[in-house]
């Protein structure tokens, strides 16, 4: 679980056109390991697509290198706008689906599954085979035969990954793969990705705008912001980060002091502190009034987590004794600023495309 | 019906016939060469682009008349005589092939570039590309394209006559213009006509039989009513 599988190094990525620069990727890190789905959010314009385009070298970086199991696809790629033998090679290992899905719509659904596999000189009857048993997988046996223009969104989005895994990739690239479904076909999708995350060992690295599908599916998530991954992390450490913007969007807690003088803390319970009663004790013990201003609760990946935001009369001074309590019992606990800004994400709302 | 006709119109068979299986053959390789060298296209090379594009558009700026005496000699070495309907397939398919090239152009560049990205995701080169997508998703598009050629071509092969080619238009132009035989001139036209609309007629039952299979939207209504046989060509793609 713990060995890298996609790796890029200072990746930089600058768009020349006749009078400016577009600086898309500003020196990006990122440690995609092995088995694990990774989500990559942020607002629109902020790099997502092309980075997960470097990974692959559809999009040739201006500088840095990128690692997919172990191979320096940069080093592959040589200098040539061209894409060489070698790095053909390695991209067949790296599956791909898309927003829009792409299948070629003179081919018929089984014909589109078998397409990577004509690339790789796969026989005939074996092609048949495979592409059978992935329709299977993805539950659209039925539709061998059919054409695209005769499947829904969410059908074509399942031959898009039955496509993606023909030719048994350990990696799959997914650029807003639900972005163009509605929200229940998303989530069968997702749920799709996921089995096959758990049932394949394989790796997904997936671009998103909606915090939803990262709470779904993901097991680490990155933030970009310019260019640049300002958090990234497993979701269970960004969320023991005081002050993660990812964290917040992905359980916000809502609500404002109710007046001057007053403390704000941010409280995030995980594990079995989420069963405890500790809020009640709190007010018990100190004797304090404490208002809940506002509470999310979530099991992810089986655990519950929950973040609650909640007011303690007086300032922060006043209440080192309570909050050092909460401390004790294994809380995170995030003092808010006076006034708290709002958190910047991909949210989709706050996008406008 | 009329010896004369018979021969005419077997003139006219084998003079497009020929002419459109050369303009296919060549014309087919440079629209995809023009769209693959272009900016943003798979061979990017400006130079090569430039060339071929001042190639094609001189091609298409010579009339058709002048093409045929120009090619004189070139007509002889290729075919070995400069009368006959084997001398008239020379220029018609050196007029026609540039013509049947932009067409192909501009089939190609409709091709969804996500679809072309996905075959290069799948490490796919760029002969597969052309093979697996580009040829085959615009397949409707060119066979209306290369119905457009075909009739252009009829449209031509009147003027075979000024190199002996003979043919249907070469037949209406002496005995109507010069015997004044208009009535047998007005059976030759009505012979075009039925030929033209055959033509096109087959055209769009191909291009819909190769649309069907896949989007609908790309399918050709059919146009009975569009006899256009002349060598009135629809507007040509601008070149940049
Ligand atoms: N081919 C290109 N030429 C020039 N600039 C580009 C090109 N592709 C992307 N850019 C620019 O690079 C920046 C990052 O674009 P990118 O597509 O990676 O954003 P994104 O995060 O995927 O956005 P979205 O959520 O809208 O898909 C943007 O400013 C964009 O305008
Ligand atoms: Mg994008």
């Amino acid at each position: 679980m713990d060995t890298p599988v996609i790796t890029t190094t200072a990746l930089r990525k600058v768009y020349r056109s006749r009078d400016r620069e577009i600086t898309a990727l500003d020196g990006v890190d990122l440690t995609v390991r092995e088995g694990e789905v990774y989500g990559v959010v942020g607002r629109s314009g902020a790099g997502k697509s092309t980075l997960i385009r470097c990974v692959n070298l559809l999009e040739r970086p201006t500088s840095g290198t990128v690692e997919v199991a172990g191979r320096d696809l940069t080093a592959l790629a040589g200098r040539s706008d061209r894409a060489p033998a070698a790095l053909r090679a390695a991209r067949a290992g790296i599956g791909m689906v898309f927003q829009h899905f792409n299948l070629l719509s003179s081919r018929t659904v089984q014909d589109n599954v078998e397409l990577p596999l004509e690339i790789l000189g796969v026989t005939r009857r074996e092609r048949a085979a495979r592409a059978r048993d992935l329709l299977d997988l993805v539950g659209l046996a039925d539709k061998a035969r059919a054409y695209p223009a005769q499947l829904s969104g969410g059908q074509k989005q399942r031959v898009g990954i039955a496509r993606a895994l023909a030719g048994r990739p350990r990696v799959l690239l997914s650029d807003e793969a639900t972005s163009a479904l509605d929200p229940e076909t998303t989530r069968s999708v997702l749920e799709l990705l996921r089995d096959l995350n758990r049932q394949l060992g394989l790796t997904v690295l997936l671009i998103t705008h909606e915090m939803d599908v990262v709470k779904a599916v993901c097991d680490s998530a990155a933030l970009m912001k310019g260019g640049r991954v300002v958090e990234s992390g497993t979701v269970a450490e960004l969320l023991a980060t005081p002050g993660s913007e990812l964290a917040d969007a992905l359980f916000p807690v809502g609500g404002t002091a109710s007046g001057p003088d007053r403390t704000v803390v941010d409280l995030t319970f995980h594990g079995d502190s989420a069963t405890r009663p500790v809020i009640s004790r709190l007010a018990r013990t100190y004797n304090v009034d404490v208002s809940i201003l506002g509470a999310a609760m979530e099991t992810y990946d089986g655990r519950q987590i929950g973040r609650m935001r909640i007011e303690l009369p007086g300032r922060f001074e006043d209440n080192v004794v309570p909050i050092g309590y909460l401390r004790e019992q294994g809380l995170q606990v995030d003092i808010a600023p006076e006034a708290t800004a709002e958190p910047v994400t991909g949210e989709p709302a706050a996008v406008g495309k | 019906m009329h010896p004369l006709l018979t021969q005419a119109l077997g003139d006219t068979l084998r003079m497009v016939g020929w002419s459109a299986a050369v303009t296919v053959a060549a014309g087919l390789p440079l629209g995809v060469l023009l769209v693959l060298t272009d900016r943003g296209g798979l061979l990017r090379n400006l130079a090569v682009n430039k060339v071929l594009a001042a190639v094609v558009n001189l091609g298409r700026s010579l009339p058709f008349v002048i093409l045929m005496i120009a090619l004189m000699s070139f007509t002889r070495a290729v075919v070995g005589t400069t009368i006959g309907w084997q001398a008239a397939v020379v220029p018609l398919s050196v007029g026609a092939v540039p013509f049947f090239a932009r067409l192909v152009e501009t089939s190609l560049r409709e091709v969804d570039h996500g679809l072309v990205e996905a075959v290069q995701a799948m490490g796919g080169s760029t002969w597969t590309v052309v093979r697996k997508v580009l040829l085959p998703e615009s397949l409707a598009s060119l066979v209306a394209g290369a119905t457009t050629t075909v009739i252009a071509l009829i449209g031509y092969s009147a003027m075979a006559g000024v190199v002996g080619g003979g043919g249907l238009g070469d037949l209406a132009l002496r005995y109507g213009y010069q015997r004044f035989e208009t009535g047998f001139m007005w059976v030759i036209v009505a012979v075009l006509v039925v030929l033209v609309t055959l033509v096109q007629l087959a055209g769009d039952l191909a291009a819909r039989a190769v649309a069907r299979r896949g989007r609908t939207s790309a399918a050709p209504r059919l146009r009975l009513l569009r006899t256009g046989a002349a060598p009135s060509s629809p507007s040509a793609p601008s070149t940049t």
